[in-house]
């Protein structure tokens, strides 16, 4: 204990302690706080980096299983409609058809009818044409054959032959 | 990471190397005198290197011609208080051997024990019987080897720790160049000293200090490695006032709940509370004394065991024994090296656990 004492050298203590206290407040200053915030805002921003990049994942995700949700929902609506569609489209020509085939069987029917009524108006006047015409004949072939005594005769004679008194 | 790691043991083995390379041209002729004069000259020696000095000296041989010795050194300034401030160069000493001047009065340095003494005009110092001089001692404020090491430690650490700040600025928070070695180191401070002992509520306060002190007597405790023979950390002075540090911030920051498990501990009846407060009073100043005598005497131990086996070398002075010793010391050197971060760990550690005590919060009893 004495010797520590014998050595203990008070202006040695003196400058150690002036020029750590002061190299403490330099350092704190200049060095310590400077770092320590630097390391500490780095730090910050790896932490929040990483956060984020968590954050970013889980959002992907759920993201990802929205779209596979709609993708599916899509998907079944996209089904439903078609087969809807498909139930339409049949349905539409069934009905088409028997429109059609009713609408035809109507034409056909009129057509008919009119063809019937045509050709009995045609028959008709084809028969007073006909009619007429024979006449025409009948009266022109008369006058031009009974102009002559003898063709009358003969017409006479002819009709008189084909008579058969019964 | 690789590049440092061998760049950090190129740099160990060239200290261990120059630590022992160096220190050999010890100040004795081993060829006319004989054993006992080697060892006395050695003990002379290391018990004149464990001071502190008034100048840097770096080597030192006797010309062989003129018998005398020459010195290799720095000058320091030598600053006295004795009825005014004196101020003088230290190479006006001529190591104690001449006498002083300095205004009306008269120093010298007494070489042995290498303090400054005033004296009369011839010098004269009287001693008692145990050889301790009897003359009046002045105040002794000079810069002396140790505390211009203490300065160019300190340069070194503002010059280093400035420059990563900087890098930090610079490089958008990536450190460059020496400071990837360091930055690990302060995070570990931060990380595994101060947030578990102090907690990470008040940890802040405390930072500076302990980055400070830790890398103040890191640094110091390498530079007493290496051949400039500098023992600066095994130096009571100077451990004391690291220590007296600790315990100002200690017992000036410390909370309520500190000061009341002291003198009226909790939880226990109340005679054992009064027996109880003297010893927790005792160890409010055991706690920073085991702090300043552990590092003193850490240090003081590694450069008296490792100076004795270069020396022992020496006194061998054969082959087989001072290879045999050459060996120790370089292995003593390694484990010193590793002691040198161990007490700054430890007193860094130590210094943070007791400032945990004062700020620490107890919820309920304890």
């Amino acid at each position: 204990m004495e010797k520590l004492l014998s050595e203990f050298s008070i202006g040695l203590f003196f400058w150690q302690t002036v020029i750590f206290v002061l190299l403490i407040f330099l350092l704190k200053k200049f060095a310590w706080k400077p770092i320590l915030d630097a390391v500490n805002e780095r730090e910050e921003g790896i932490r929040s980096a990483l956060k984020s990049a968590e954050k970013a994942r889980e959002e992907m995700a759920s993201l990802q299983s929205e779209n596979e949700d709609t993708l599916k929902k899509a998907r079944l609506e996209r089904d439903g409609l078609l087969k809807e569609a498909r139930e339409i489209k049949q349905k539409l020509i069934e009905e088409a058809k028997n429109e059609a085939n009713k609408e035809a069987k109507k034409i056909i029917i009129q057509a008919q009818e009119t063809i019937e009524s045509e050709k009995n108006a045609a028959i008709v006047d084809l028969k007073n044409q006909v009619a007429n015409l024979s006449i025409e004949i009948a009266e022109k072939v008369l006058k031009e054959k009974l102009s002559e005594d003898k063709a009358q005769m003969n017409l006479v004679k002819e009709l008189v032959k084909d008579v058969t008194l019964k | 990471m690789k590049y440092y790691r061998k760049l950090l043991l190129i740099a160990v083995a060239l200290f261990v190397g120059f630590a022992n390379g160096y220190s050999t041209p010890l100040n004795f002729e081993k060829d006319n005198e004989k054993k006992g004069d080697i060892k006395s000259g050695i003990k002379e020696y290391i018990t004149h290197h464990l001071k502190d000095s008034h100048s840097f000296s770096i080597t030192s041989w006797k010309d062989e011609q003129t018998g005398e010795k020459v010195y290799i050194e720095v000058p320091l300034p030598v600053i006295l208080y004795d009825q005014g401030f004196k101020f003088f160069w230290s190479s006006d000493f001529k190591h104690g051997k001449s006498v002083v001047s300095s205004g009306e009065s008269y120093y010298k340095l007494e070489y042995h024990d290498s303090r400054i003494y005033k004296t009369d005009r011839l010098g004269q110092i009287n001693y008692d019987e145990n050889h301790h001089p009897l003359n009046e001692k002045p105040l002794d404020f000079s810069i002396t080897k140790n505390i211009a090491t203490i300065m160019i430690v300190s340069i070194l650490m503002l010059l280093l720790f400035v420059s990563l700040a900087k890098s930090f600025k610079t490089n958008k928070g990536i450190s460059i160049g020496i400071g990837r070695f360091f930055e690990p180191i302060i995070l570990y401070i931060r990380d595994e000293i101060a947030i578990p002992n102090i907690g990470e509520k008040k940890y802040k306060n405390y930072m500076s200090f302990l980055l400070t002190i830790f890398f103040f007597v890191w640094f110091l405790n390498l530079l007493g490695l290496t051949p400039l023979g500098v023992n600066v950390t095994g130096n009571i002075a100077v451990t004391f006032s690291l220590a007296l540090l600790t315990f100002l911030i200690t017992n000036l920051t410390a909370n309520k709940n500190y000061w009341g498990h002291i003198f009226w501990m909790p939880g226990v009846p109340v005679l054992i509370k009064v027996v109880l407060a003297p010893i927790e009073l005792l160890g409010v100043f055991i706690k920073p004394f085991s702090l300043l005598i552990r590092l003193y005497a850490n240090i003081q131990a590694g450069h008296i065991v490792l100076y004795s086996l270069i020396g022992l070398m020496f006194i061998f002075n054969n082959l087989v024994g001072s290879s045999l010793s050459f060996v120790l010391a370089f292995f003593i050197s390694i484990i010193e090296i590793l002691v040198a971060l161990l007490q700054a760990y430890i007193f860094t550690m130590l210094s943070a656990l007791y400032f945990g005590f004062a700020v620490a919060e107890h919820e309920g009893d304890h």
